[in-house]
């Protein structure tokens, strides 16, 4: 039971702000939030805060601070979860979620709350019942182009036209097409049919010194946005050797194989034990179908390896590090916003770099070294030296350089992002819609699929 | 609920759950719940609200239990974490008879558990973590073989590596303590110096088990020479010596070369309590301390000087051809110097201590230098099931029980506050009092009319003098464990209008306290309260000025009610 719901902005102005009880004091809560949370103390965590008897929890959504409080002492996680879902929801109506998105849909975000928290207590929370009661159209700031090619992202069609016929239509949209509202049902029908799938995985990874894996750790997702009119049914098909668990085998050779699977309660899973397909009738707007978790072993080798080479003479405070990475990818892939992260001793003054391509940068910043790559392409393998001087760490004189690592260097950690791949080698066969639209326009259907690393870190 | 409340189902499971008799019908009570969790519309949110009513139901029987347990079986395998953590709180509570039960349910919940602590909503993941260190207070074993998945990643917000520190900790086992340990340690340098000190004290956690590991490691952090890390490893030796004395040699050996490193006053005070205790085992001890004791008068933290004072006065125990001079040196300066006045008392006492002769000084000072009693203690901590099972998947693990405990105790202070009488009328009819302070209020018999006023002031004498012209009207003892809080006393007599004339002070025994009370009609209470030290019963007298023994009644239930809650609070 919510007491009363805000939206901040990253610098702490109200953006929405509701009373759904009006048990307790007026808009200034808001501003108490902002000023409890800046200034918490470092050992207590902001999510959950109370003043007198109130409880605020809230989540962080992209910059938006989405606050509800409660005098009640209820279930952290179901609260959780409702601000997730309300900032999803806010996403499907406004197209995307942000500041701009919000203030300039003000009328919708209050006519969406309404629907959805009634006296505080939540009524529903599904695209289906909501459409019926949601007037307002989102307003959009600019004119949505689907072929806006200046944008990076890419969703690659598969085969739309058909049904079954997967004709291997190279076609590519920018990834900003998802980020558009939710059309009611009077908007035109001809941007109405598309649908898009994304397969996101995110890569956790430990690296010991010697170079063995501590630990790999896969969160997967299948999630699915779709603009066709509810109650469309569609068929999902998913790689035929997936395995769910450690002892199930499918198909030759090693298969894909995965810990853990749970589905949205709304896929019907008739198909799934025989040929890996997923039928559902999704809602409008944004769902996630399928998260899976895979941990140890990974069928392919990991992405990225680093070799580094540490020279450190303790006498004249001189540190040498060399670093090698080698992109294990294959050929044809390729890792974008490669960035290298390497903690370094306090003190260190002066840093001198040899690299291996021109488009690389490197600096210092925070007690850090950043190695900004690009673009690596899948089998490559890239270097750089770099000298820095750590005047403020004496150790015993008159030693000869030695290759152990001072303390407080390390450990190196990788951020990137990988399109086109899954680590899990989980793809999505076909996407199949089982209706006929009342227009003409055929549906389109962009499939992505995306690896990015939440945490891949390597002990030097 | 959504859209649900017109639901005749609904509206019947409602009814179910207030009805006795309804649920004396296990058939058609199974029945109900039964229709209300297969329909359709039912979704996560009306799962968790479902799941909540069922909370207020108790089977009768063993049979019936697992029943529904069975019934609701599938919430577990919920995809929303809301509904799984809704029902195991449910299974939990359910099953409370049956340990058995609970641990298969926490078996089953770990992997939605694990899930959640990895989840990308950061907010999410902390409220995981939280639930996962409450689990294994009670079932220290539970993660140990997951313990990567608690690995701090760089990108992580502060809390959230906090947390997984504090798991780690607790999940550490003889299979994975190296791996742990060596993780943990690359914690220490990490940029965020919070950060780094967390989890040297949590190495510091770990080493009460595995101490010679421990101290290896944090002997290796001294080497980096940083103020934040040198203090807060000085901190942990200090702590770790008195818990596991085996581990003394190695520490007294790291720590020569460290007092360079230290500014603050905790870990300077951590080091001389560890030159003082253990100066004889440390060569270049007396030679720290006179470094000290040069520089006191710069030195602006008055409990490092207290400490520095008993830490000198040790060492000249063992060593005293090295400490005499600068022993004499410190005293002359807190004696005649110094400004504060626990310094200076401390000073003096010191000087007349050693006036009393050496022997005297060491019966008093050599104390026993470690007590790894204490440590079996904290580690004892290991809570049933049950005694949670009621806070799961509600803030409380959120905020921390010891948190909560101040945050509820001041909203119910909060509540309370304007809506109590200005006289204290306990005995006024049911609808006035306000909800909380009901349970009181039933504990008291049905006492007619006392009023007791609130502006009654009496003083001193005039106590004394109408105690001794009076006679005892009533005399009971009430059973009292441990020493008594005189303030919490105080201030819950203050409460219910009753005066305190005098008490003693904590601990003193045997332990007294005169209280005073006046009634609207002018009859006076006379009070006293008196623990024996050995026995474990506080006993009362009271006097009455006008013998009426229906107000006296009363007013004995009243003193009753505060000294029953007090004694509640404290045990």
């Amino acid at each position: 039971m919510i007491s009363q719901f805000f939206i901040l902005s990253s610098k702490g102005d109200p953006l929405i702000y509701k009373d759904f009880r009006g048990d307790s004091g007026g808009r200034d809560v808001a501003e108490l939030f902002y000023r409890k949370l800046t200034g918490l103390p470092g050992d207590e965590s902001p999510v959950v805060m109370h003043h007198d008897d109130r409880h605020f929890i809230h989540i962080r959504h992209s910059g938006l601070y989405l606050v509800a409080t409660t005098s009640e002492n209820i279930s952290p996680f179901s609260l959780l979860e409702l601000l997730s879902r309300l900032a999803t929801l806010l996403g499907d109506y406004c197209g995307s979620l942000s500041e701009g998105t919000i203030s300039r849909n003000v009328a919708l975000v209050y006519e969406l709350l309404d629907e959805v928290l009634d006296y505080g207590y939540v009524q529903t929370t599904s695209m289906e019942m909501l459409r019926n009661f949601i007037q307002t159209e989102a307003v959009v700031s600019k004119p949505f182009s689907l072929f806006d090619l200046s944008s990076v992202g890419l969703i690659v069609a598969l085969g739309a036209f058909q049904f079954g016929a997967e004709t291997q239509q190279s076609k590519v949209a920018p990834s900003s097409a998802a980020s558009r509202p939710i059309l009611t049902s009077r908007s035109d029908q001809s941007q109405k049919n598309e649908v898009f799938l994304d397969v996101v995985e995110r890569l956790s990874v430990l690296i010991a010194s010697n170079g063995s894996l501590l630990k790999v750790d896969v969160q997967g997702e299948i999630r699915l946005k779709s603009f066709l009119p509810s109650g469309s049914e569609m068929r999902i098909g998913l790689t035929e050797e997936f395995c769910v668990g450690k002892s199930e085998l499918r198909g030759y050779g090693p298969g894909i194989r995965v810990d853990e699977v749970s589905f949205h309660s709304s896929v019907l899973l008739e198909e799934f034990e025989s040929h890996r397909i997923l039928r559902l009738q999704p809602p409008q707007g944004e769902l996630t179908v399928m998260r899976y978790q895979l941990s140890d072993d990974l069928p392919s080798p990991l992405p990225f390896r680093l070799f580094p080479s540490v020279q450190w003479d303790r006498g004249s405070g001189r540190l040498q590090v060399y670093l090698k990475l080698r992109c294990d990818l294959p050929p044809k892939s390729q890792a974008l916003n490669v960035r290298l992260h390497l903690p370094l001793p306090r003190g260190v003054v002066s840093l001198s770099q040899e690299l291996s391509g021109p488009e690389q940068k490197a600096e210092l910043g925070e007690g850090a070294l950043r190695w900004d790559l690009p673009r690596v392409q899948g089998g490559s393998q890239l270097s750089g030296l770099f000298q820095m001087d750590v005047p403020g760490l004496p150790g015993p004189p008159g030693q000869a350089p030695s290759t152990s690592a001072p303390l407080g260097l390390g450990p190196a950690s990788l951020s990137f992002e990988l399109p086109r791949h899954t680590c899990s080698g989980l793809q999505v066969r076909f996407l199949r819609l089982a209706f006929r639209p009342c227009g003409n326009a055929n549906p389109h259907k962009w499939v992505r699929h995306l690896s990015h690393s939440d945490a891949y870190v390597i002990r030097i | 609920m959504p859209y649900l409340g017109s639901e005749d189902v609904v509206k019947e499971l409602k009814k179910a759950l207030c009805n006795p008799h309804v649920q004396a019908d296990r058939l058609r009570y199974r029945n109900v719940i039964q229709r209300v969790i297969r329909m359709p519309k039912l979704d996560q949110w009306g799962q968790a609200e479902v799941l909540n009513f069922l909370l207020r139901y108790q089977p009768r029987s063993e049979e019936e239990l697992f029943d529904i347990l069975n019934l609701l079986d599938s919430f577990l395998k919920s995809s929303s974490p809301g509904v799984v953590m809704g029902a195991t709180k449910l299974f939990l509570i359910l099953a409370k008879k049956f340990p058995h039960v609970q641990t298969d349910v926490l078996v089953q919940v770990k992997g939605p558990l694990l899930a959640a602590c990895s989840s990308e909503s950061r907010e999410l993941c902390f409220a995981a973590l939280c639930h996962v260190r409450q689990i294994l207070h009670s079932l220290p074993g539970h993660f140990s073989s997951h313990y990567k998945k608690f690995f701090c990643f760089y990108s992580e917000p502060h809390y959230i590596k906090l947390q997984k520190v504090e798991v780690l900790c607790e999940l550490v086992n003889d299979e994975n303590v190296q791996q742990v340990l060596e993780e943990l340690r690359g914690y220490c340098t990490d940029v965020s110096a919070d950060f780094a000190q967390a989890a040297i004290f949590a190495i510091g956690g770990i080493a009460k088990t595995y101490t010679d590991q421990c101290v290896q490691i944090l002997t290796e952090l001294l080497g980096l020479r940083q103020e934040h890390i040198t203090t807060v490893v000085v901190q942990t030796f200090r702590d770790l010596v008195w818990l596991c004395p085996q581990c003394t040699e190695a520490v007294c050996q790291a720590l020569p070369g460290c007092e360079e490193n230290i500014q603050d006053s905790e870990g300077k005070q951590a080091l001389i309590w560890l030159l003082g205790v253990h100066g004889e085992r440390i060569p270049n001890a007396p030679y720290v301390l006179e470094d000290f004791v040069e520089n006191v008068k710069s030195e602006t933290f008055p409990a490092v000087k207290m400490e520095l004072l008993t830490a000198l006065l040790r060492l000249f125990l063992s060593r005293p051809a090295e400490c005499q001079d600068m022993l004499g040196r410190l005293l002359h300066y807190c004696i005649e110097e110094e400004k504060d006045m626990a310094v200076r008392d401390r000073g003096l006492f010191y000087y007349r201590l050693l006036l009393a002769g050496i022997d005297e000084v060491k019966r008093i000072l050599c104390s026993p230098k470690s007590d790894p009693s204490l440590g079996l203690l904290e580690d004892q901590a290991e809570r049933p099931v049950n005694s949670w099972a009621s806070d799961f998947n509600t803030l409380v693990p959120v905020y921390g029980k010891a948190r909560w405990a101040t945050i509820s105790k001041y909203q119910r202070a909060e509540r309370q506050g304007p809506e109590l009488p200005n006289t204290a009328s306990f005995a006024t009819p049911g609808p006035l009092i306000p909800e909380e302070s009901k349970e009181t209020v039933q504990e008291l018999p049905d006492s007619e009319a006392l009023m007791l006023v609130p502006s009654c002031q009496l003083t001193a004498e005039y106590f004394e003098k109408t105690w001794f012209s009076l006679k005892v009207a009533h005399q009971q003892v009430f059973p009292w464990r441990g020493a008594v809080h005189p303030d919490t006393l105080q201030m819950a007599l203050q409460v219910v209008n009753i005066q305190t004339i005098a008490m003693s002070r904590a601990g003193a025994h045997p332990w007294k306290a005169y209280l005073g009370a006046q009634d609207d009609t002018g009859c006076l209470f006379l009070t006293e309260l008196l623990l024996e030290p050995e026995s474990s019963e506080m006993q009362i007298s009271v006097k009455q000025n006008e013998p009426r023994t229906e107000t006296l009644n009363s007013f004995i239930s009243v003193l009753e009610t505060v000294l029953g809650t007090i004694g509640d609070i404290k045990s």
